[in-house]
């Protein structure tokens, strides 16, 4: 037997889940189908930064709508999922990344996100547990950062409520058109279909436009994170660094997350496993160490990474196809596609309803590869 | 070939021994100062006492242990005081500390002997300073020459109970009251099995009817209500006996377990599936009766495989070390395999009926108020676990334990779920309407245990 609605997305992370809550406001029939639990993967397991401050250009108009949404979290899901205004503070370790801090400020202006440098004189007096090495910062007073592990679920609840139907446990494994429908068929034999195919499914997104004769080079990204026992509070803004190779934050509860570099993961034969690289946690705690130095003797209590998928650009694929009229893609977020999720949702089910949307989404084009080749 | 031995207690010595005389130079690491094992466990030296003192009837089969550690060290690459906090299976890697100092150790093949911890039921009062596990109560006493208190109660099930309540009042505590929550009855309908047991369960019937022979408080099939106290710790102990009346004792201290879990994590870090044991009611890796694992050159013995005792941990370790010879292409003892596998079945089938005497009290987690706290890390109360089970819950209904982890931080703190994770899975199960193995168990991470940020070197940083 087939189920039949109006929309179908793939994918149940942030971005699948506030489409389906979106697409349900509008008075759509909406199926989402997760192989999981929603948010079991990336949106699921993230550092829980939501941060505009040193995206990409092209990803800033996003951000800004999707700043909006989670401004807004408690009117449409309830609850705040814990998301936290902290300010996010991104530290320059030496002259050339503090000329690089100066620099964003313009793109910044262009985009209406408020930024502000904190100079030499002032970035100990204002921090006075930062490390010497620090030189210099810029605070993004927007930014902030949320609990990972409530978004997507609390979004796909709500959703629920709104009509959406959230199927968790269902693993799309055929993906067919008949000229007029898209046909999904799942692990255990179900058929569903629809007119209308939203691609979210993350990482795995790759193979799902793959399937419609648009193969990406896309590749697993996970990021290696780590968390201590909570603490007395005293790091108040979520932290960055010029390059990223380290960010922190800390929660009221007192644990100090801890994130940079890069794990394992194993993603052949249908595999979802990832795991943080031992030499890697202690490479990122001793970065930590040389921007906050009382993290000496703390003690790290678990170590975890995820499945993010990553384009050459590190920008993610946002549009319609190029092959399948019908079908819509927003994956390969590249590891920065937390704060970007509830945005996505909104984006998307304009471009699906509308037509049209007011973000600019030409440089996420699922065609860039092929133009340039 | 590299072979790596993690664990020095019954099971890790007879498996270092089996391999040192297949002429084997394996590298052995033990958290612990000394190795030994937690029931062997060896006081500091300036504490040293006589062995029949430390270990009652145990003292021949701890003597011979060591001896067999002490020998075996300078014959392997042993690494004492070195906590083996993650493994890598693909690589074959085990990442080590050693005082501050991080190491690698690679092999070809590993055998791990992780050995057990308490299995705790969270009791109202349970954070109490003056509450402590069995175990730790134990050791203070085994170790550090002192216990928990000096007007103790002891309150669980299974025979660390009698034993820890025996030990305790042979060094001189005033033991005011033994409770078991475990019914005569069902030990009863055990005894026929227990029988099989012939030493061991005799030594159980002696420090029960030492313990009644000196008059010592013992009450059967109690269920626990609270432990009281005032500011600064224990001051009684409150339960409801088998027909239902209120009792009390007034108490300092208070110890408490429910028979042991598997420390498994370092096998679960290898990828070594995992299944629900009913009748241990635990989750064990899955081996086959050799120790042999399906994760290739990965080999598991003793309590940390599935609780056994310190005889099956001995038989075990050289049981296990046999296999991953054998694996090897050696020419093992085929004689003394077979003679090791009968021993283990027999042991085996008497495990049975020792836990059938002593089973998990699942009911008593499961039925415990909303407002006793449930995860002492996090300072979590049962409630708030409760409520994740429902509809209405903000995020929506977690349906498992990771994802009820994920809500509501239960499992999330130091221990990482070692200490409450059995509890809350009860307690969510019974929330749900779904038995207990339907519900899953806590995903394991690197660090098995925690571990400290030290400050990297100076030359390193740029
Ligand atoms: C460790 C880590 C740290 C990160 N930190 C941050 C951060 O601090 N800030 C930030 O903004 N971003 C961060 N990111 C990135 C961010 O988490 C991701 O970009 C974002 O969550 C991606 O969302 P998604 O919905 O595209 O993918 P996912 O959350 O991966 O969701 C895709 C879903 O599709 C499902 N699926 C796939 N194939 C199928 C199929 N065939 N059938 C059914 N379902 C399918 C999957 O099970 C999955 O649940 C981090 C990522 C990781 C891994
Ligand atoms: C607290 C306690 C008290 C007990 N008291 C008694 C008793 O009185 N009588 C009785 O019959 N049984 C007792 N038992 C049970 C008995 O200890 C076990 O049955 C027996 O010790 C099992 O032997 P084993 O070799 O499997 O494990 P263990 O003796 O527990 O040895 C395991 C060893 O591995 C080491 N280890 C574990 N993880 C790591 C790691 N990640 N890195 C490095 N080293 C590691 C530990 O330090 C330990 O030395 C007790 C158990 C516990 C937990």
């Amino acid at each position: 037997m087939t189920t039949s609605c109006d929309v179908l997305i793939v994918g149940g992370g942030g971005a699948g889940c506030s489409a389906a809550l979106h697409m349900a406001q509008r008075g759509q029939r909406v199926i989402l189908l997760e192989r999981g639990l929603v948010g079991s993967q990336a949106s699921g397991v993230n550092y829980g930064g939501v941060r505009q401050q040193g995206r990409n250009p092209a990803e800033l108009p996003i951000a800004r709508r999707s700043h909006a949404l989670w401004m807004r979290m408690p009117e449409l899901v309830g609850s705040d999922v814990e998301f936290s205004v902290t300010g996010h503070l991104k530290l320059a370790r030496n002259d050339a990344e503090e000329a690089e801090l100066i620099a964003y400020l313009d793109t910044a202006r262009e985009h209406g996100l408020a930024l502000r440098m904190v100079g030499r004189n002032s970035i100990h007096r204002d921090y006075p547990w930062l490390g010497p090495k620090v030189v210099a910062g810029s605070f993004a007073p927007e930014d902030g950062s949320a609990n990972p592990r409530l978004l997507s679920s609390s979004l796909a609840r709500v959703a629920r409520l709104a009509g959406a139907e959230i199927r968790e446990h269902t693993k799309v494994t055929g993906f067919a058109h008949d000229g007029r429908l898209f046909r999904l068929t799942a692990e255990d034999g179900t058929e569903f279909s629809a007119p209308v195919l939203l691609n979210m499914a993350g990482y795995w997104g790759g193979a799902v436009a793959a399937a419609f004769g648009e193969a990406v080079p896309i590749k697993p990204l996970s990021p290696n994170m780590a968390v201590t026992e909570p603490v007395p509070f005293f790091i108040e803004p979520n932290l960055g660094v010029v390059g990223g190779n380290v960010y922190l934050r800390q929660i009221p509860r007192g644990n100090i997350i801890i994130g940079g570099g890069h794990g394992e993961s194993d993603v052949s034969g249908g595999r979802a496993w990832a795991r943080p690289l031992p030499e890697v946690t202690l490479e990122m705690l001793g970065l930590a160490v040389a921007l906050v130095p009382s993290l000496v003797g703390v003690q790290v209590i678990r170590s975890w990474t995820g499945i993010d998928g990553q384009m050459p650009d590190r920008i993610p694929v946002i549009g319609p196809s190029g092959t399948m009229p019908g079908l819509f893609h927003a994956f390969g977020f590249s590891g920065h596609g937390f704060q970007l999720g509830p945005g996505v949702g909104a984006i998307m089910t304009e471009l699906v309803l509308d037509g049209h949307t007011d973000v600019p989404l030409a440089p996420f084009r699922i065609g860039r590869w092929r133009d340039a080749a | 070939m590299r072979i790596a031995v993690v664990g020095a207690g019954p099971a890790g010595v007879r498996a270092v021994q089996t391999l040192v005389a297949a002429g084997h130079r394996p590298a052995w690491l033990d958290e612990a100062p000394d190795g030994g094992g937690r029931i062997y466990q060896r006081p500091p030296a300036a504490l040293n006492r006589d062995a029949k003192m430390l270990y009652g009837f145990e003292a021949k089969r701890a003597t011979a242990l060591h001896d067999t550690l002490d020998a075996m060290k300078p014959r392997t690459d042993w690494r004492p005081d070195t906590f083996v906090w993650h493994i890598r299976p693909g690589v074959k890697r085990l990442q080590t500390l050693h005082r501050g100092v991080q190491a690698v150790v690679d092999y070809d093949a590993v055998l791990l002997c992780t050995g057990a911890m308490d299995r705790v039921v969270p009791v109202p009062g349970w954070t109490l300073p003056g509450v402590t596990t069995m175990g730790a109560a134990q050791i203070a006493l085994k170790t550090q020459g002192c216990g928990i208190g000096s007007r103790v109660a002891f309150l669980g099930s299974g025979p660390l109970l009698w034993l820890v309540a025996y030990q305790y009042a042979r060094a001189g505590a005033d033991v005011v009251a033994v409770l078991d929550t475990t019914s005569f009855a069902t030990k009863a309908r055990a005894a026929f099995g227990l029988l099989r047991g012939g030493a061991t369960f005799a030594k159980g019937l002696y420090y029960i009817g030492w313990l009644r022979a000196h008059g010592i408080r013992i009450d059967e099939g109690v269920t626990p209500v609270a432990i009281e106290g005032a500011g600064s710790g224990v001051t009684g102990l409150d339960w409801r006996d088998a027909r239902g009346r209120a009792q009390r004792v007034d108490c300092d201290a208070v110890g408490i377990g429910w028979g042991l879990r598997p420390e498994a994590q370092l096998a679960d870090l290898a990828g070594i599936p995992f299944r629900f044991d009913a009748i241990q009611h635990n989750w064990v890796p899955e081996r086959d009766l050799a120790g042999r694992t399906s994760v290739e050159g990965h080999y598991l013995a003793g309590d940390g495989a599935g609780i056994g005792g310190a005889e099956v941990a001995e038989l075990a370790g050289a049981r296990a070390a046999l296999a991953l010879l054998q694996d090897a292409g050696a020419a093992v003892d085929a004689a003394e395999a077979a003679r090791l596998d009968r021993a283990l079945t027999a042991a085996g089938r008497f495990r049975v009926a020792l836990e059938r005497a002593s089973p998990y009290p699942a009911h008593l987690a499961a039925g415990l108020p909303d407002d006793t706290i449930l995860c002492r890390c996090e300072g979590l109360r049962v409630g708030e676990l409760r409520a994740a089970a429902a509809e209405e819950y903000p995020a929506g209904r977690a349906p498992e334990m990771n994802r009820a982890k994920a809500f509501t931080r239960t499992g999330m703190g130091r221990c990482q779920g070692r200490v409450c994770g059995a509890a809350a899975a009860e307690i969510l199960a019974a929330a749900l309407g779904v038995p207990v193995d339907a519900i899953g168990r806590l995903r394991g991470q690197p660090p098995v245990k925690p571990i400290p940020i030290v400050a990297p070197p100076a030359e390193a940083v740029p």
